[in-house]
């Protein structure tokens, strides 16, 4: 570094208001991105929480009506199964790609040939939009055109691949299409745990003579355990905020088969003109954060203060 | 393979071990590549379908070795298609994500910058809350802003305008860059700081010699992760823009919408493709910050 730059002239004694205000550069520097963060935060919250709690529909009005939407919005079938979608989606997904993930990272840890081309491989999907790989995926899905058609054409005449085209089903689309997308950030963190591990403790039990599978499942995996929470809070993050990936694959189709809460919202607030209640199940979307990332911070605080007092 | 078992034949245990090597090598290269081909196949799909021509793509289904070879459809996806009535293709669009992407990143960087230089090497008392407290805009879901931004904009003039999306992009944004910045910042010795302020250096100073020479790596991974992250973005999109105004994301979705029949992949394809290459190109040539600020993101 150029430590050159450090021998600066001395400043001429500054006035004591000069250095009144020096003291304050810090503070003026932070405060327009904290002024915008605590309106982001907190008072846009407080307003959605209102405006949940109020009689709007086509405009925000202030009526007070109490939890009356809340009420509604837990009656309704469509919530139902946005939730619902939600539940089965964030399972399937978070294990889906959780295990491909460690598979792929323990296969690359194995001192592979052109781990730089095959981590490039698997992880670009997450560098594209989920409104590109919606649009692409979907007409993969599409029978007439996609899979289906291609493996009849293969001599398979009886084939049948119309995930989307059945309510039943469609949910497995988007799911499938999710662990596609984000299989590869799993593996990514995996990697990264993987190469953390104490070389010395792997050499400790091969000398021992545990076969690699028990080193695997005895010394290594349970030393990354925490790297297994955060994928599954980021992905539990991603799998509530769900809106794009649906939007662009199946648009909550067939008729509102895989309805998910953030589309739920976005129906509700722009295309019926139900503010209020789209902001009761913004709210619960929010709460559904809350219990997830409450709790995980709280870990990792308490985590790190205990790392601290053993030194 | 087989030859090696042959020499070392004359010892059935040291052969039976290279057998099992090389069989152990050959299952790990046949499992990463059949995900690498399960990876691969939809942007093969993509771009073949690009550049076949659309009577090829009917008479043989999406999936399929292109027999035909233009490049009419990114023509006609870049500039001429009609969606809605207009007939300008993406290249609207695609500016719009550009104009709205280049400055929100920017800014947005440059205040994580100097936020996490405050929060790192000026903290005062109670700065660690304040930090804490900006932690949470992380976490928001864009659900919850949507109405307050929609009164925001409309008291503002800023309705289905790309200046309102960049405003919401910085104002999003600020969370994650200062979190960057910050936990990089930390990391710079204190020593070097205290040394500047004797020899009379101030805030500024100490910031643009000292603090911007190391700061590239982290910038770079603050750049990208917003840049993608603000072209990829749909939501605001679809909200608060519509028609010329919109980002590529959102007009991709109008775009594909378009009639169940006769549906042209050719063009739709090269359309997805424009959209999806600005990320694409970064993740290619900046793969390695990417991911950094992936696992940044993730495990802080």
């Amino acid at each position: 570094m150029s430590t050159h730059d450090l021998t600066v002239p001395v400043a001429a004694p500054a006035t004591p208001w000069r250095e009144r205000l020096d003291t304050m550069v810090p503070i003026l520097v932070l405060a327009p991105s904290l002024a915008a963060s605590f309106i982001y935060v907190f008072v846009f919250t407080l307003w959605t929480l209102y405006l949940s709690l109020s009689n709007s529909s086509l405009m925000p009005t202030y009526g007070f009506v109490g939890l009356d939407n809340y009420a509604s919005l837990w009656a309704n079938r469509r919530w139902n199964i946005a939730y619902t979608n939600l539940f089965l989606f964030s399972g399937f997904y978070i294990v889906g790609s959780m295990a491909i993930g460690l598979l792929l990272a323990i296969l690359i840890d194995q001192r592979v040939r052109g781990e730089a081309v095959w981590r490039t491989i698997f992880l670009y999907p997450l560098a594209v939009s989920f409104i590109v790989t919606g649009t692409v995926w979907s007409w993969l899905y599409n029978p007439v055109d996609g899979i289906q058609a291609f493996v009849r054409g293969l001599g398979w005449t009886d084939f049948s691949f119309a995930l989307t085209a059945n309510r039943n089903t469609a949910i497995y689309a988007v799911i499938i299409t999710g662990i596609w997308q984000s299989s590869g950030f799993a593996m990514a963190l995996f990697l990264a745990g993987l190469r953390s591990v104490d070389p010395d403790l792997v050499k400790a039990a091969q000398i021992d003579g545990a076969s690699v599978s028990r080193i695997y499942r005895r010394v290594i995996l349970p030393t990354i355990a925490p790297i297994f929470l955060a994928v599954a809070v980021i992905q539990i993050q991603f799998a509530i905020k769900t809106f794009d990936l649906v939007a662009a694959l199946t648009r909550g189709g067939p008729g509102v088969s895989t309805t998910f809460p953030a589309i739920y919202v976005y129906d509700l607030m722009f295309q019926r003109g139900q503010i209020g209640e789209g902001a009761a199940a913004a709210m619960m979307m929010l709460a559904a954060l809350a219990v997830v990332l409450v709790p995980y911070s709280l870990w990792i605080v308490w985590r790190r203060r205990a790392e601290g007092r053993n030194g | 393979m087989a030859e090696i078992s042959l020499n070392a034949g004359h010892d059935p245990e040291a052969a039976a071990a290279t057998r099992q090597y090389f069989w152990n090598r050959f299952l790990i290269y046949a499992v990463l590549t059949l995900f690498a081909a399960i990876y691969l196949a939809p942007l093969l799909v993509v771009v073949f379908n690009s550049l076949r021509e659309q009577s090829e793509i009917a008479r043989n289904g999406l999936i399929s070795l292109p027999r035909s070879f233009r490049l009419d459809a990114w023509a006609e996806a870049w500039g001429t298609y009609c969606v809605s009535g207009t007939c300008e293709g993406m290249k609207r669009n695609f500016f719009n994500s550009l104009w709205m992407a280049i400055p929100a990143t920017v800014i947005s960087t440059l205040l994580g910058a100097m936020n996490g230089y405050v929060l790192s090497k000026w903290r005062f008392k109670g700065s660690e809350i304040l930090f804490n407290l900006m932690l949470l805009g992380v976490f928001m879901p864009g659900q919850i802003s949507l109405m307050p931004w929609a009164f925001l904009l409309g008291k503002l003039g800023l309705t289905n305008s790309t200046y309102g999306l960049v405003l919401i992009h910085v104002v999003q944004g600020i969370s994650f860059t200062t979190l960057f910045c910050r936990n990089f910042y930390v990391s710079i010795p204190d020593d070097l700081i205290k040394a500047a302020r004797i020899d009379g250096a101030g805030f500024w100073r100490i910031f643009r010699k000292i603090i911007l020479p190391l700061s590239p790596p982290i910038l770079i991974v603050t750049v990208i992760w917003q840049f993608t992250g603000i072209w990829n973005e749909y939501l605001f999109g679809v909200v608060f823009t519509s028609g010329q105004q919109q980002p590529i994301t959102a007009a991709l979705v109008a775009l594909t919408a378009g009639g169940t029949t006769a549906r042209a992949y050719d063009v739709m394809s090269a359309a997805v493709l424009i959209g999806a290459l600005p990320p694409l190109l970064i993740y290619l040539f900046g793969g390695k910050y990417f991911v950094r600020g992936l696992t940044q993101g993730a495990l802080k």
